[in-house]
């Protein structure tokens, strides 16, 4: 599917529903529309039953953590289309306390994708017959993908021979959980602005080929 | 029960006695759970009246973990997920990343990820359809598939020095061209040693009087339904819908290749085996024309910055050493950005959704496994039917826990 056909796609979606679109945006040739909470399920609705969208295909719903953002978790949805042949992302914004309306009564596959949702990132889904934790151990706290949430988590658990049952203990490490941190904020590696290095040509991909450089500098 | 007796008593009266559906414990150490899958049933008599599915007991946090990872290292970690199809899934990880990047593979290395991703199919459907095979009564063909699977594991040894855990296909490439002699072999065990066995197994099973009683019109999906449940792979065409990444959203070189997409007619557990018999025969024809057309070159984007140099050049060549060792501590930075990359994986459409900050790690990666969903569909499948039917149902799903507890 062409650009100019996807842009096409999400100006029909923008008219068809007034006011429910923030914005669409093209990223990499993909589609993605940015819908108020409120909307969602109208909007998935209207995706999935509009001829020309045909969006029959509920492929994934996941969250993701912004924690600078005022609202954190993104929810993002990817559907996909088998007679056109799309795909498209929609996404929702919200934070811990904002419900967002579930997408279960549009599509089936909803239903545990947005009980991982839930259990990973504590995203709450309003209206979703059977939000219980999917992934994590029975009786488990937190919710472990959030960015705040520690690799490590907080419990342990062991299977406690004198009291014949497994145990839960707070985590100890025999080592402290070391975390290397390679990232270098020089060099031509990155893309960054170095202070004092205004001249220096921004590379146009992130990072310069040394061997065409020096290849550039021998013909010059 | 203190009122049995009253109950007993009905029921020498000739009155109908109610008796409530009573939950099942299924699971999770069962051999026709395919893992460690806890299933609790509710069941009146022997008909399943309700399935739920509790999962997550192989949960290791592969998103979590990828996020504190640099990109070269969370490869390994694909490898983990659906271990029966291990370089499946690096392709999408892979695709996803060089979209990023803006890169592409060389012509060879998208010829030998295609060769090895078609094989991998048949090793995951011969796995597949031999546990199948396996958990309605039939225990041959487990023998005669595991001899043809171990031989195709073999070829994963000799390319990448594991059985399982490949780690072969990298952002930008494959990690090192295939051995001498690799491709012969390969063509061989095309030509001559899967084929007998698939026929064998066609035999076996497919006119099987018992195999038949236990699959058609099991666990029927309609194409509608296969759609609401977000299904893929095997399981979305064995329900009627000519769907197939690899022909209609083509990546690599699939667009040249020439097969042929089965298609089921009843989307039962039935129609579920026969694509999946019909699907290795044309991954054998695939095999055979990536063998064939398989181009000389490169193996891998020739970049530095993402790419590790030869270890010969590194010995006298002092920027080969930095790039070297700055690619295995820091790694390559990816800029900025998000994108979905999907592989028709034998099971179905093996997902990446990558967001990547600009830094040498991602900001997420979720993994969209497609297992996930043909679980989540098992208690509308199940219901109604005979408890040995959810054996069947579960068997015909091609579930494996790494990636759907991830």
């Amino acid at each position: 599917m062409s650009d100019e056909s996807l842009i096409d796609l999400a100006e029909r979606v923008e008219e068809a529903l007034e006011g429910a679109l923030l914005r669409h945006e093209m990223l990499k040739g993909e589609m993605v529309l940015y819908v108020k909470r409120d909307e969602i399920v109208h909007v998935l609705q209207f995706l999935r039953d509009d001829r020309e969208c045909d969006f029959k295909l509920l492929i994934d719903v996941c969250g993701v953590d912004y924690p600078e953002r005022a609202e954190r978790f993104e929810v993002v949805y990817q559907l996909l289309s088998l007679t056109q042949n799309n795909r498209i992302r929609v996404k929702v914004a919200t934070d811990e306390n904002t419900p967002v309306p579930s997408a279960v009564s549009v599509y089936s596959s909803a239903n545990w994708l947005e009980r991982e949702a839930w259990d990973m990132y504590g995203i709450y889904f309003s209206g979703h017959p059977d939000l219980r934790r999917i992934l994590t151990d029975y009786g488990f706290e937190g919710h472990p993908l959030r960015k705040d949430f520690p690799l490590t988590g907080y419990v342990e658990v062991r299977w406690d021979d004198e009291l014949k049952r497994v145990v839960y203990e707070p985590v100890k490490l025999a080592q402290d959980y070391r975390t290397f941190d390679f990232l270098s904020p020089w060099e031509g590696m990155t893309d960054v602005q170095l202070p004092g290095d205004e001249k220096a040509t921004k590379p146009v991909r992130g990072w310069i080929d040394t061997r065409i450089a020096v290849k550039e500098k021998k013909a010059s | 029960m203190s009122n049995s007796a009253e109950d007993n008593a009905r029921v020498e009266m000739g009155h109908e006695t109610h008796i409530k559906p009573y939950t099942m414990n299924f699971g999770p150490q069962h051999p026709a759970a395919h893992g460690v899958l806890r299933l609790v049933l509710e069941l009146d008599g022997e008909v399943v009246e309700r399935a739920d599915p509790h999962i997550g007991l192989l949960h290791r946090g592969t998103e979590k973990l990828i996020e504190h990872k640099t990109y070269m290292q969370a490869t390994p970690y694909f490898d983990r997920l659906d271990y029966v199809a291990p370089m499946n899934q690096e392709h999408a990880f892979a695709l996803a990343v060089e979209k990023l990047l803006g890169i592409k593979a060389p012509l060879r290395a998208q010829y030998i990820r295609v060769l090895f991703s078609e094989m991998t199919r048949i090793l995951n459907h011969l796995l597949n359809v031999t546990t199948f095979a396996l958990d309605v009564g039939a225990i041959t063909p487990a023998l005669w598939g595991f001899e043809e699977r171990e031989k195709g594991m073999e070829f994963y040894d000799r390319v990448c020095g594991a059985r399982l855990h490949a780690n072969y296909f990298r952002p930008g490439g494959v990690r090192y061209d295939m051995p001498a002699g690799l491709l012969e072999d390969m063509l061989e065990w095309a030509e001559k040693s899967v084929p007998p066995v698939i026929s064998d197994l066609d035999e076996l099973l497919t006119e099987n009087r018992i195999f038949k009683q236990r699959t058609v019109d099991i666990g029927t999906v309609t194409a509608a339904e296969a759609m609401d449940w977000g299904f893929s792979g095997p399981m979305i065409r064995a329900s009627g819908l000519p769907w197939d990444l690899r022909k209609s959203q083509p990546y690599e070189v699939y667009d040249q290749m020439d097969f042929d997409i089965p298609v089921g007619k009843t989307g039962d557990c039935y129609a579920r085996y026969l694509v999946r018999m019909e699907e290795m025969r044309q991954s054998l024809r695939i095999m055979k024309q990536a063998i064939e057309k398989m181009p000389e070159g490169p193996v891998m984007v020739d970049d530095y910055k993402v790419a590790p140099p030869p270890r010969a050049e590194m010995k006298h060549s002092m920027e080969a050493l930095i790039h070297h060792f700055k690619l295995y501590t820091e790694g390559y930075h990816v800029p900025a950005g998000e994108t979905y990359a999907a592989v028709e994986a034998p099971k179905g459409e093996f997902g990446v959704y990558l967001v990547a900050d600009g830094t040498n790690k991602a900001h997420r990666c979720r993994i969209r496994a497609p297992g996930f969903s043909h679980l989540a569909a098992l208690d509308f499948q199940s219901r109604g039917h005979l408890l040995a039917d959810t054996v069947s149902i579960i068997g015909s799903m091609d579930i494996v826990f790494g990636e759907i507890d991830r």
